[in-house]
């Protein structure tokens, strides 16, 4: 009886599969992409337990445990490169409140068109390269005949070597963000402001209510959503200092304030051809974000109705 | 009396309190456009200015000693167009694939008919959490005999997640469920409707896409760096990073007044090339910008 059924059951599935099979063949490209580029990587990530030898291939490498997950734990690299990524991160971390300024600020300028054309203007360094914003703070900030060398001078005072510092790589590297993305990074809660009924702002203003009240008790909990969201994507990348602009930055002079968890997974890994080591601290970070994400995630279900899943 | 003024005078202090917020929000809003603009600017402008005057700080606010150095400069360099060539290349042929590969699998996913539309959800979204990082990735590359390839630049990192949840959000709005059944009254397959039904209807997730695409591959050299070594196939990215941040021209340099004159045109290059490499995909943005309407951002929040 109960295999009858559950026959019936599967041939009405495989029914709505074959009738749907275009879908199928829609996704085949992603999924195998996926497979390839993106799954098998995550299998080849048992050669952090092993001692991956290329010639052995993986599966043939011998077994070793954490041995490399221990000697990143106790190489000096580890406090080093731990604590320059935590601080960077959470200085970054500390700037997610200033897209949403600049959008309330924004949605509060009354003349369209010269709105239109801050939004534009605030826009455009987003689509300049890192490497350009590397080569662009290299020649501004240049103690010798950058921008502010000369900014310096004329005030008779000697520039530091701002890009040669250790203890200042972390406000460079943030504040450039900021100078880059602000704009950028406002349109969402641009959006979300302008979906705002306008019949709410008239009742406020009926009801007597200041500019402030308006902004304080329509435009933010009108954000919150979105904050929310997008503070759990950040949180689970928050031990993520990215790569990119962390590698064009260094050099030797600020090296100690520098070298981030991405950058020595890269210099071990590609540079030296430590596979088996690059990938256990690679993975350690990997897990570290995953676990902040689910725990914020748990967060934010229990406190209010945003949550990712 | 009294009663009077004191009604009137909140409403004036009111206004006076509105003037002054509006006089500050404009002031504020000059400020950060001269400070977003005045970098770029100072670029443009020294550009065109002879070096020494550069470097002696008397560029401010227009070009001094105007010149067209850098710019002829460009054409002794042939990795530049080298470069150039090979970003072009990159950047239309891999924006193509992500359109094709991205938007059809949003499409799928946007079916709620689909049948193990969970477990495939997950498949995708998992990837954004979670991966195997930089060497079992660049080991995968190897085994697919991808290293150093055109391929490489265009295939195997197009898919992109966070773009096909924001398609996806798009199409189920976008396109009316009924729309799909009529068609299949007409004997409508899947593939067909998709070709000339949904594409047609969804120009603004389109176009939007292909300028994430499109500005994605014309900036990145994270890529390139690990997956490239022929000179021949580097993307400008990685040309400019020997000129601007590795600064090998200078390096390679001697002494003497040749070496002088060739430092000076090693220094304007640097101003240059930055034009060169950065105006044309900022020029693209205007184009897409009617685009970017709450709608799409708004699927972007939801999801």
């Amino acid at each position: 009886m109960i295999n009858r059924s559950s026959k019936a059951h599967l041939q009405r599935y495989m029914l709505r599969i074959g009738k749907n099979w275009g879908l199928y063949l829609l996704l085949l490209p992603a999924v195998t992409l996926l497979l390839c580029f993106t799954y098998k990587p995550m299998y080849g990530v048992i050669i952090a337990f092993k001692d991956f030898k290329p010639a052995l291939g993986i599966m043939e490498s011998p077994w070793v445990g954490l041995k490399y997950f221990e000697k990143f734990f106790q190489s000096y690299q580890f406090w080093i490169t731990i604590k320059n990524t935590v601080l960077i991160s959470l200085y970054s971390f500390a700037m997610f409140p200033i897209p949403i300024i600049f959008a309330i600020l924004v949605n509060q300028l009354r003349a369209n068109r010269y709105k239109r054309v801050f939004q534009t203007i605030t826009y455009m360094p987003h689509f300049i390269s890192t490497i350009v914003i590397a080569g662009l703070m290299m020649i501004l900030l240049s103690p010798g005949n950058g921008l502010m060398g000369n900014l310096f001078r004329l005030f008779g005072a000697e520039a530091p070597n701002v890009m040669g510092s250790a203890s200042l790589f972390s406000s460079i590297y943030v504040w450039s963000d900021v100078w880059q993305h602000t704009g950028w990074d406002s349109i969402i809660y641009l959006a979300a402001l302008s979906a705002v009924s306008p019949s709410l702002y008239e009742a406020a203003t009926v009801d007597g209510a200041t500019r402030w009240q308006k902004i304080w008790y329509i435009d933010i909990p009108m954000l919150i959503p979105t904050i929310v969201t997008l503070l759990i994507l950040r949180v689970g990348g928050l031990l993520g200092v990215g790569f990119e602009k962390a590698y064009l930055l260094q050099n030797n002079l600020n090296i100690s304030g520098s070298e981030v968890i991405s950058t020595y997974v890269y210099k071990i890994g590609l540079l030296s051809s430590q596979y088996s080591f690059s990938a256990a601290i690679n993975l350690f970070n990997t897990l570290i974000n995953f676990a902040l994400l689910i725990l914020v995630n748990q967060i934010a279900k229990k406190y209010s109705e945003n949550s990712l899943w | 009396m009294e009663t009077a003024t004191n009604h009137v005078l909140p409403i004036k202090r009111k206004r006076d309190n509105d003037k002054l917020l509006e006089t500050l929000l404009y002031t504020w809003s000059v400020i950060v456009l001269i400070l977003v603009l005045y970098p770029l600017y100072f670029i443009v402008i020294a550009s065109f200015s002879d070096p020494s005057a550069v470097g002696n700080g008397k560029v401010w606010l227009w070009p001094q000693g105007f010149t067209w150095d850098g710019y002829k400069e460009l054409f002794n360099h042939s990795n530049i167009w080298i470069g150039y060539r090979n970003t072009i290349a990159y950047t239309v042929v891999g924006t193509a694939i992500g359109l094709a590969v991205n938007l059809s699998a949003a499409y799928a996913l946007s079916r709620k008919d689909l049948v193990g539309i969970k477990p495939l959800s997950f498949f995708f979204i998992f990837t954004m959490f979670f991966n195997g990082g930089l060497v079992p990735t660049f080991l995968t590359i190897r085994d697919f005999n991808l290293y150093d390839t055109f391929l490489v630049m265009v295939l195997p990192f197009s898919v992109a997640v966070f773009d096909i949840i924001v398609a996806r959000t798009f199409f189920r709005t976008g396109i009316p469920a009924e729309l799909w059944e009529a068609a299949q009254i007409d004997g409508c397959g899947n593939l067909r409707f998709f070709a000339l039904m949904v594409l047609p209807l969804s120009k603004a997730i389109i176009s939007v896409l292909a300028l994430w695409f499109a500005v994605g591959h014309w900036n990145s050299y994270f890529n390139a760096l690990i997956y490239l070594q022929n000179k021949d196939l580097h993307p400008l990215q990685l040309v400019l990073r020997d000129i601007l941040v590795t600064n090998q021209m200078q390096n390679a340099l001697g002494t003497g007044e040749a070496a002088q004159i060739a430092l000076r045109l090693a220094n304007l290059l640097r101003y240059s090339v930055i034009i060169v490499a950065t105006l044309p995909i900022m020029c693209l943005y205007p184009f897409v910008q009617k685009h970017f309407n709450k709608g799409v951002m708004i699927g972007a929040v939801k999801s």
